[in-house]
């Protein structure tokens, strides 16, 4: 889970790279996600991790937060 | 003959006053409510002694935007939209350029307009929207128009780091909401949904065509852009039977599997354009909604909106480019050589009404794009010089083959790679900087030289780009590859970047 939140983390970073990513609880609400980067987060989630995000889970509350992301990439790959 | 685009309005208002025009879902406003309102704005500008000028819109996404598009056209000014997605760097360079008297502003926008220097007057829209309307003023200045008087100016990508103003006028914007509402056969029961920003030329799709046939258009909140399933449930909501996309969106849809969950239930017409569509996730729209037809868009601002259409019709290769078509009629496509001569490939040139004003107080760059058409110098006639190179298929469609300069499409906006470079270059700790794109991952790379960290560059970048023209990838290099003649060596940093994908 700790590396799997680093990887996560370290995708986020390339991303945003002057924001604080590892703590902020409002990823979407604040609007520091674009649609573009959902687009690319979920492309580098599955190229990384090799796991694919379904549609149905692409929804605000798995966004917010690093801590959210990684709960629900934890959950995909143990449903696998 | 037809020569104001309000007259749209003026026909449509009358036959049905009472259906809602524009909606973003939560908020409704009618044609008799869109025309009032405008036709009141119009009055306030009046009176405020503007005419034949640029009035700045600065606004949320929201049907009171559209009118006050409307509401500065009937005052016989043209409306130049800016966007809080702007950085006011960027903002700045576009009031500078457009020189406007007037800002108008939303609640929310209004503080922050106030930090523009600007030394004209801010004017929120909720205050002047009910201004009574002076009828003898509005059709004075109706009757004093003109079909080549500009209606708007908005700003494109240029490669210097300034934006260009791009000005289309009345009889410009008429030609393509006709031309592109028989192509997609459009009709008072369509249902749009618009996706693009309102302070970019492909919003005029669903605008005018909307005003035309008494139609209704969705302006879809932005944030379900982020929400694949969410973003259909509005469709389906709303009963959204036509939208015209950017690619990428549609591929994101598409892509994360949306229709295994949910189906737009409604949607019958389709057109993309703005960057190519891959047919590969053509096919999942075709496999989901095999009764809809789908229509390949192409054309730069420049041409007011789109200028060719493709039907799809045959079924297309996996690794084939979804061809551009055909102009739209009243509109044709040469292809030149170097030369200026007519050829099997070569720069796509565009003619006709659709061709737009210029550059808005930029004589110099009007000149090097909005040329004389090189196949003749009978008389003047300006073409669009596009910078598309394109080619005739074997079917005699028309099909794009590349871009002459360092101009991308990146999730469906138009982007000067010089423009990012320069923005970087105003950093004062960065000595060289280059920027390529990777179109297999659609991202902006930037490579630099210099003492700055990559999150202190993006950071002070930030205030001189929209969002859209950011690096996606932001790298710092202990040197700079150059080319024998000192010049920086992109495909060198182009190959780097290949090989370090394939480790």
């Amino acid at each position: 889970m700790e590396e799997l939140r680093e990887g996560l983390l370290e995708i986020l970073e390339e991303m945003h790279p002057d924001t604080d990513m590892a703590s902020c609880k409002g990823l979407v609400q604040d609007k520091i996600l674009d649609s573009f980067d959902i687009i690319t987060l979920i492309t580098r989630i599955r190229e990384a991790f090799d796991v694919v995000v379904p549609a149905d889970r692409i929804v605000p509350e798995n966004f917010n937060s690093l801590d959210a992301l990684t709960k629900l990439v934890d959950r995909l790959l143990e449903e696998e | 003959m037809r020569n104001h685009v309000l007259s749209y309005l003026d026909e449509t208002v009358r036959r049905v006053p009472e259906k809602t025009a524009f909606s973003n879902g939560s908020k409704d406003y009618t044609f008799a409510q869109v025309y009032k309102g405008s036709r009141s704005v119009g009055t306030f500008l009046h009176h405020r002694g503007l005419f034949r000028e640029p009035v700045v819109v600065f606004m949320g996404k929201h049907p009171a935007e559209i009118i006050a598009f409307l509401g500065v056209v009937a005052a016989g000014c043209w409306y130049v939209p800016i966007d809080e997605e702007m950085p006011l760097g960027r903002i700045e360079l576009i009031l500078k350029s457009c020189n406007a008297r007037m800002i108008l502003c939303d609640r929310d926008t209004q503080e922050k307009a106030k930090q523009f220097a600007f030394q004209g007057e801010i004017c929120i829209f909720d205050e002047i929207a009910a201004t009574p309307e002076d009828e003898e003023a509005l059709t004075k200045i109706r009757n004093r128009s003109l079909d080549i008087d500009p209606i708007y100016v908005v700003f494109t990508s240029g490669s210097t780091g300034i934006p260009k103003g791009v000005a289309a006028c009345h009889r410009s914007v008429i030609d393509y909401v006709e031309q592109l509402s028989q192509a997609l056969e459009f009709h008072e029961d369509t249902v749009f949904a618009n996706q693009a920003p309102l302070y970019f030329d492909a919003c005029l799709k669903e605008l005018f065509p909307t005003l035309k046939f008494g139609a209704t258009a969705y302006l879809v909140p932005k944030e379900l852009f982020l929400f694949p399933v969410k973003l259909v449930e509005f469709l389906n909501e709303h009963k959204v039977n036509t939208i015209c996309w950017v690619a990428s969106v549609l591929s994101m849809l598409s892509s994360f599997g949306t229709f295994e969950t949910i189906r737009p239930k409604y949607l019958h017409t389709i057109a993309f354009g703005g960057e190519a569509f891959s047919v590969t996730q053509l096919h999942i729209w075709q496999d989901c909604l095999p009764e809809a037809s789908f229509t390949n868009l192409y054309g730069p601002t420049e041409g007011t909106g789109m200028s060719c259409y493709y039907h799809i019709k045959r079924p297309l290769e996996e690794n084939e480019m979804i061809p551009i078509g055909q102009p739209f009629p009243n509109t044709e496509i040469l292809l030149l050589d170097e030369a200026g001569r007519p050829a099997r490939e070569g720069e796509i040139y565009i003619r006709g009404t659709c061709v737009t004003l210029g550059y808005y107080n930029d004589p110099e760059r009007t000149k090097a794009s909005f040329v004389q058409n090189p196949l003749h110098s009978l008389y003047p006639e300006a073409v669009y010089r596009t910078g598309d190179i394109g080619r005739y298929n074997e079917y005699q469609e028309l099909v794009f083959v590349s871009r002459k300069d360092h101009q991308i499409k990146h999730m469906g906006h138009r982007i000067e790679l010089g423009e990012v470079e320069a923005a970087a270059s105003r950093a004062g700790e960065v000595s060289l900087c280059c920027c390529i794109y990777d179109s297999e991952k659609s991202k902006i790379l930037l490579y630099y030289t210099g003492t700055i960290q990559p999150g202190e560059l993006t950071a002070y970048m930030k205030n001189l780009l929209p969002r859209y023209m950011m690096p996606n990838e932001t790298k710092r290099l202990e040197e700079m590859p150059l080319t024998a003649n000192g010049k920086i060596d992109r495909r060198t940093l182009m190959e780097r970047r290949k090989k370090e994908w394939k480790n």
